[in-house]
């Protein structure tokens, strides 16, 4: 059999189940017209958004309006909106201290420092990182798989290998006082746990986010740089003049990915300092697990009503990444 | 084939299906228990006795009994039993087992205890079998003591005994720090009471008083002074329960507070490394308390095999059964006729023998608020508090007078969630 002949035969037995359903789609196409046609392939997709994200998010509603411990929806007597105000009773909003459930806004304020900078910290490491494995350098693929190892490791394994690194007793501590020099409680100070925080999370998800920088820099077509290399273009000059801008749409992708991920940290930082010290690396999303989680009784309408204030954050976040890669595109 | 050949062939494929089929319709039930509780040895001295149960026993951590646990049974689901110590908090979801045991022998063989796991439901539902009773208790590095040339504090010291003391030999012995205590709401409720911290009252209220103010104060001197690390108590923020037994262990700190449990792994990992001491518990100004605690071994009201459940509760509650599975795991007896008579740990070296005779004689000096918070159904809601605000203390997040404030807050917010 000749080549070509082969390709055809493999490709009228491919042809083989969309010529089975033809006649399924043509009569769904009779009966619903071609406006409606296209939400029946829309169905499965639906569903399962429906299913996994819709119903979830107004049981979330449900909860946030209702009282008592009891998981039953049935069972939990309708309390309004007292969850968001118990939530919001606040003297001053810059200062946790005022609030009822200061825990709440001290986490909202460490959100606020914590996210912008981890996020700037992991999309610089990131792009740094994939710019030196985009280069022939020795032992290429080697590092490449070295920087996204992490990925792949449980995020509670991640926490506790650098606990194991960082405390008191610790590797780290053992290393400098080699040196002679004093010992440092690395997540016992405020300061150097929120920045062990930002550390630990961004070595953990760094690679996920240097693989997708790395396919964006592979997409540059090399003859941009030969033009640059010809016009003398300093590298300084060729990274902000040719490389960011190509770069810019995985960019925008990658830094709106960081910026969810680094909202939603919660294990690394739970496993490595529980929030501490005192509530110094305590997060929004930490918050919400212990009330919801881990105190007695359980105030599963409060979590709700914080993690619905979260998922807005999270909504707001997604709609500005919408609105400025729209205008990208145009 | 001739008719008699063809009859015992039939009876025979009958009795091995019927044999067959018996084994594998044998009721299994399952049990989580956290590894540490040591119940496997009683767990297969049931399964060996009983043909018709068996009880598959699962580990789980403390971490998750104490928080995944109860959102199972929240949602009807989860084991058919498992080893608590929650006892009142989760009272809502026992299964009462007094329709199935004699009733007469659990009042008298557990009487209080059963009280502790009937919680805020109150009545006289058998919910369960105390297995154990734990009491919070201090251990000291006698070899360090000895070798700083420092006196080991007699019976009767204060907190502050020895404090003292235990610094004067981590100055002498160049170690970083004197004192490490559990970070956990319930260590820090032996402390708080000594110094005359009700924690509750009568009605199930919570209170902060004078003696609550004053354990904390002390307590964030300590570690101001440099007495106790940060890496405890400072380091870690929320209601994360966290040791540092390590520390004790590795002789890195000569006195440590936890708890009788921990007699097993002392033995075990120190074995004749150096000289260590169950010590009687440290006094305050009010008292001289420990905190009682314990695990009960207890079955859940969705299972759909209550006689089973039943039947391998009733097997853990008889005398033998229970001082078999005391013996092997080292723990203190709840049931009275075990504590009248006592219990021969069986192969543990003498100083195990000799912390556990001590344990036992903390018993009668603790303090009536201890047992009335032991017994408090949001007991665990103002130990989450305790630990989560005194952290801010630490940090100097918050002063001990708004601590206060917080801590009984909190507790009154957790309170009207529950109901």
């Amino acid at each position: 059999m000749t080549n070509g002949a082969m390709s055809s035969a493999v490709g009228a037995l491919a042809s083989l189940p969309a010529r089975a359903v033809e006649p399924f789609w043509k009569w769904a196409q009779r009966r619903l017209g071609m406006k409606a046609l296209p939400w029946l392939f829309l169905l499965p997709n639906l569903l399962i958004i429906f299913t996994f994200a819709l119903i979830p998010v107004a049981i979330n509603v449900v909860f946030s309006i209702t009282g008592s411990d009891n998981l039953y929806p049935s069972q939990r007597p309708f309390i309004g909106l007292s969850n968001y105000r118990t939530l919001a009773d606040c003297g001053n909003f810059l200062d946790p201290s005022t609030c009822s459930r200061d825990l709440f806004w001290r986490a909202v304020g460490n959100s606020l420092l914590f996210v912008p900078l981890q996020t700037l910290a992991m999309v610089g490491v990131a792009l740094m990182t994939a710019i030196a494995l985009n280069k022939k350098i020795r032992a290429r693929g080697f590092f490449r798989g070295v920087f996204f190892f992490p990925v792949m490791l449980s995020p509670v394994v991640v926490a506790m290998t650098w606990q194991w690194l960082l405390q008191r007793n610790g590797v780290l501590n053992a290393i400098i006082s080699l040196f002679g020099a004093n010992r440092a409680s690395w997540l016992a100070d405020p300061n150097l746990a929120f920045f062990w925080s930002i550390f630990v999370t961004v070595w953990a998800h760094c690679g996920f986010f240097m693989i997708i920088l790395l396919a964006g820099l592979q997409s540059i077509p090399t003859d941009v740089y030969e033009a640059a290399k010809m016009d003398r273009a300093s590298p300084f000059r060729v990274f902000w003049k040719v490389t960011i801008p190509l770069l810019r749409p995985v960019l925008l992708v990658v830094f709106v990915l960081a910026v969810i991920r680094s909202v939603q940290t919660f294990d690394e930082i739970y496993v490595l300092t529980g929030g501490g010290p005192g509530s110094a690396t305590m997060l929004v999303v930490q918050y919400i697990y212990e009330t919801g989680f881990a105190q007695q009784p359980r105030n599963y309408g409060l979590a709700a009503a914080g993690s619905l204030i979260l998922g807005f954050v999270l909504l707001i976040f997604t709609l500005v990444q919408l609105r400025i890669s729209r205008g990208e595109n145009d | 084939m001739r008719p008699q050949k063809l009859l015992s062939q039939a009876a025979l494929t009958t009795s091995l299906v019927t044999l067959l089929v018996g084994a594998a319709f044998a009721q299994e039930i399952t049990l989580q228990a956290d590894p540490e509780v040591r119940i496997r040895p009683l767990v297969e001295k049931f399964n060996a006795e009983s043909p018709d149960i068996k009880v598959k026993l699962e580990d789980i951590s403390y971490q998750t009994t104490v928080e995944s646990l109860p959102i199972q049974l929240a949602s009807g689901q989860g084991p058919d039993m498992a080893v608590v110590t929650d006892l009142g908090g989760l009272s809502k979801y026992y299964l009462d087992v007094g329709p199935y045991v004699d009733k007469a022998y659990f009042e008298t063989q557990f009487g209080q205890s059963l009280a502790w796991l009937r919680g805020s439901q109150g009545g006289d539902a058998i919910n369960g079998v105390p297995i154990t009773l734990t009491v919070n208790g201090a251990f000291a590095n006698a070899t360090l003591f000895e070798q700083a040339g420092v006196e080991l504090p007699e019976e009767g010291a204060t907190w502050e005994d020895w404090a003292q003391a235990s610094k004067a030999v981590a100055d002498a012995t160049g170690l970083d720090f004197a004192m490490e205590i559990d970070r956990s709401g319930h260590r820090f409720a032996s402390l708080a009471i000594s110094y005359g911290a009700e924690l509750v009252d009568e009605q199930g209220n919570p209170v902060v008083d004078e003696g609550l103010r004053q354990a904390i104060e002390t307590f964030a001197q300590w570690h101001r002074d440099g007495i106790m690390p940060m890496d405890l108590w400072g380091a870690i923020g929320g209601s994360t329960h966290r040791d540092n037994f390590a520390d004790f262990i590795n002789a890195k700190v000569p006195f440590y507070f936890s708890g009788s449990w921990k007699l097993s792994p002392i033995d075990k990992d120190i074995g004749g490394l150096f000289e260590w001491r169950a010590v009687a518990t440290p006094c305050g100004p009010s008292s001289c308390t420990a905190m009682p605690g314990g695990n009960a071994l207890v079955g859940w009201k969705h299972t759909r095999q209550p006689e089973a459940v039943a039947k391998f509760l009733e097997f853990a509650a008889q005398e033998e059964n229970l001082e078999y599975y005391l013996s092997t795991a080292v723990y203190l007896p709840t049931a009275s006729s075990l504590v009248e008579k006592g219990i021969d740990y069986q192969g543990a070296p003498a100083s195990v023998n000799e912390a556990m005779a001590l344990f036992t004689q903390q018993i009668p000096k603790m303090a009536p608020a201890a047992h009335q918070f032991q017994g408090w159904a949001y007991q665990r809601a103002m130990m989450n508090a305790m630990t989560t605000r005194i952290s801010q203390v630490l940090n100097n997040e918050l002063d001990v007078d708004t601590a206060l404030k917080r801590i009984k807050e909190d507790v009154e917010l957790a309170i009207s969630a529950g109901k």
